[in-house]
């Protein structure tokens, strides 16, 4: 018990103090974070509202598809994203493996069918709705989707927030094809499960304690700016 | 599947053609077991305001959805007069306004119809005054008034400089100065020389408007005549019935 208090204890002025480590982890992370999420967007929007729009064989097998890799194992995807970035795999000469990219890379993966399943299903709903009227004023395929993805993008606010909350818990994948290297590609997640096995649980709960605040923060702050830009837009 | 639309054709070379503006030949649309438009054919004027009447699920609305595109007939077709291609709308019964501001709505139609950026401004002032919207240009499209909004999407369908617009009840449920807000923008649109074909139950309304009717009941075209004629003497005991407040089955 008074392990655990000790550690909570510690764990707490390293917050306080902004100790070195933590601060440098905790900002890789968000890094990693924030651009595999945006990539995964900058990809999933476009895909999301193109299944939602457009009619062509095979678009429900892609359904299916993005909806089931929603549960993409995450050490399955690091494991290939390794096996494409390693030496002797079709990415290895570019050098990527145990780096920052790496991490982005499967990141990204992991997130995007979140991001193109959900979107599509956001968008498919408000296409009912705008159908006949954006047909009736002879509206082009690129048209329709431009006017559905931009008047969903309050409604996509929480399809990002379910982006950055996998990416950010995600340990599995980043584990693999980063390495875990100190100072280099060390995430709060990733730190988390070595401190912890490493008995070092001042760090570990620092951590810990951080990430989840992040994340509370994170919705906090969508939610506010979602119901703001709401309010000052459209009934 | 038949072809919906045949936009150029050699038919309208010929010069009785020149006189029409849409030519419906021979449409049938079923929705499952039910045929909803009948080996319907019918060809309306090229100029003024014409008139569809009839009663409920007589197949009106699915007779303006199939001349625009919206539905595609199981055979048939329609025929439009080359110089509307491209150059149509269509007013619906309950408008769907975008998630945007009126400015926003205004501007997205503009879009699309292909105006310049630096038109567009210029544009919607014009489009805002001629539906009495001056003032609303900032708030949300879809918080205003029932006969604002269906006023804005009356200026919208006109920001793409329409030569054809289909009016599906327009002034359905508003009350009587909406009414006229909406009849007056109908009349100075038709002034200027486009063609309006507009669907209503509102006999009052088609007196006051049409220049031409044409009763559909049942899927099919029962009587097209010139307004008064139409009125004062009416050739098939339906459309009697229907102008005497009967109820038709």
């Amino acid at each position: 018990m008074s392990t655990l208090s000790e550690a909570f204890l510690q764990s707490f002025q390293l917050i306080f103090y902004l100790d070195d480590t933590l601060v440098e982890v905790v900002l890789l992370s968000l890094s990693v974070t924030f651009k595999a999420v945006s990539l995964a967007c900058f990809i999933g929007f476009p895909l999301g509202t193109a299944l939602a729009v457009l009619s062509f064989p095979g678009q429900k097998t892609l359904v299916v598809l993005f909806n089931s890799f929603m549960g993409l194992p995450p050490v399955v995807v690091g494991l290939v994203v390794y096996l494409i970035l390693s030496a002797s795999g079709p990415l290895g000469p570019l050098g990527l493996l145990y780096t920052p990219a790496a991490m982005i890379i499967a990141q990204t993966i992991l997130v995007t069918p979140i991001i193109v399943a959900h979107s599509r299903q956001i968008i498919v709903l408000l296409a009912e709705e705008y159908d006949e009227t954006l047909r009736s004023m002879q509206a082009t395929r690129m048209d329709i989707m431009c006017t559905l993805l931009w008047d969903s993008r309050f409604s996509l606010f929480t399809t990002v927030l379910a982006g950055l909350g996998r990416a950010f818990s995600e340990v599995g994948a980043v584990m693999i094809v980063g390495g875990n290297i100190n100072h280099f590609t060390r995430i709060m997640t990733t730190a988390i499960a070595l401190q912890t096995a490493r008995g070092d649980l001042a760090l570990a709960l620092g951590l810990g304690i951080i990430l989840l605040v992040l994340t509370i923060s994170i919705n906090a702050l969508a939610y506010w700016l979602k119901s703001t830009w709401e309010r000052h837009s459209y009934a | 599947m038949h072809k919906t639309r045949i936009l150029d054709l050699s038919e309208f070379s010929e010069q009785k053609n020149k006189k029409a503006s849409i030519i419906c030949s021979s449409l049938t649309f079923q929705k499952g077991e039910k045929t909803i438009l009948s080996d319907l054919s019918v060809t309306f004027p090229r100029n003024g305001i014409s008139v569809i009447m009839g009663p409920n699920g007589a197949g009106k609305s699915v007779l303006l959805r199939t001349i625009i595109g919206l539905l595609t007939p199981n055979s048939g077709c329609v025929l439009l007069n080359p110089e509307y291609a491209g150059r149509t709308a269509l007013v619906f019964q309950r408008p769907v306004l975008i998630r945007r501001t009126v400015y926003g709505n205004l501007h997205h139609a503009l879009g699309i119809a292909g105006v310049p950026r630096k038109e567009r401004r210029k544009r919607i002032e014009e489009l805002i005054a001629i539906g009495g919207l001056t003032g609303f240009e900032n708030h949300p499209a879809r918080s205003l008034s029932g006969g604002e909004q269906q006023r804005l999407q009356m200026v919208r369908a006109l920001s793409s400089n329409p030569k054809l617009i289909l009016l599906d009840e327009p002034s359905a449920s508003l009350d009587p100065q909406s009414t006229l807000a909406i009849e007056e923008i109908i009349k100075s649109t038709s002034e200027k020389g486009v063609k309006l074909v507009l669907v209503t139950h509102d006999i009052g309304q088609a007196k006051r408007l049409a220049d031409d009717v044409t009763f559909i009941h049942k899927g099919k075209i029962l009587e097209q005549n010139i307004s008064p004629d139409y009125f004062n003497s009416p050739s098939t005991p339906e459309v009697k019935s229907y102008l005497a407040g009967d109820l038709l089955v």
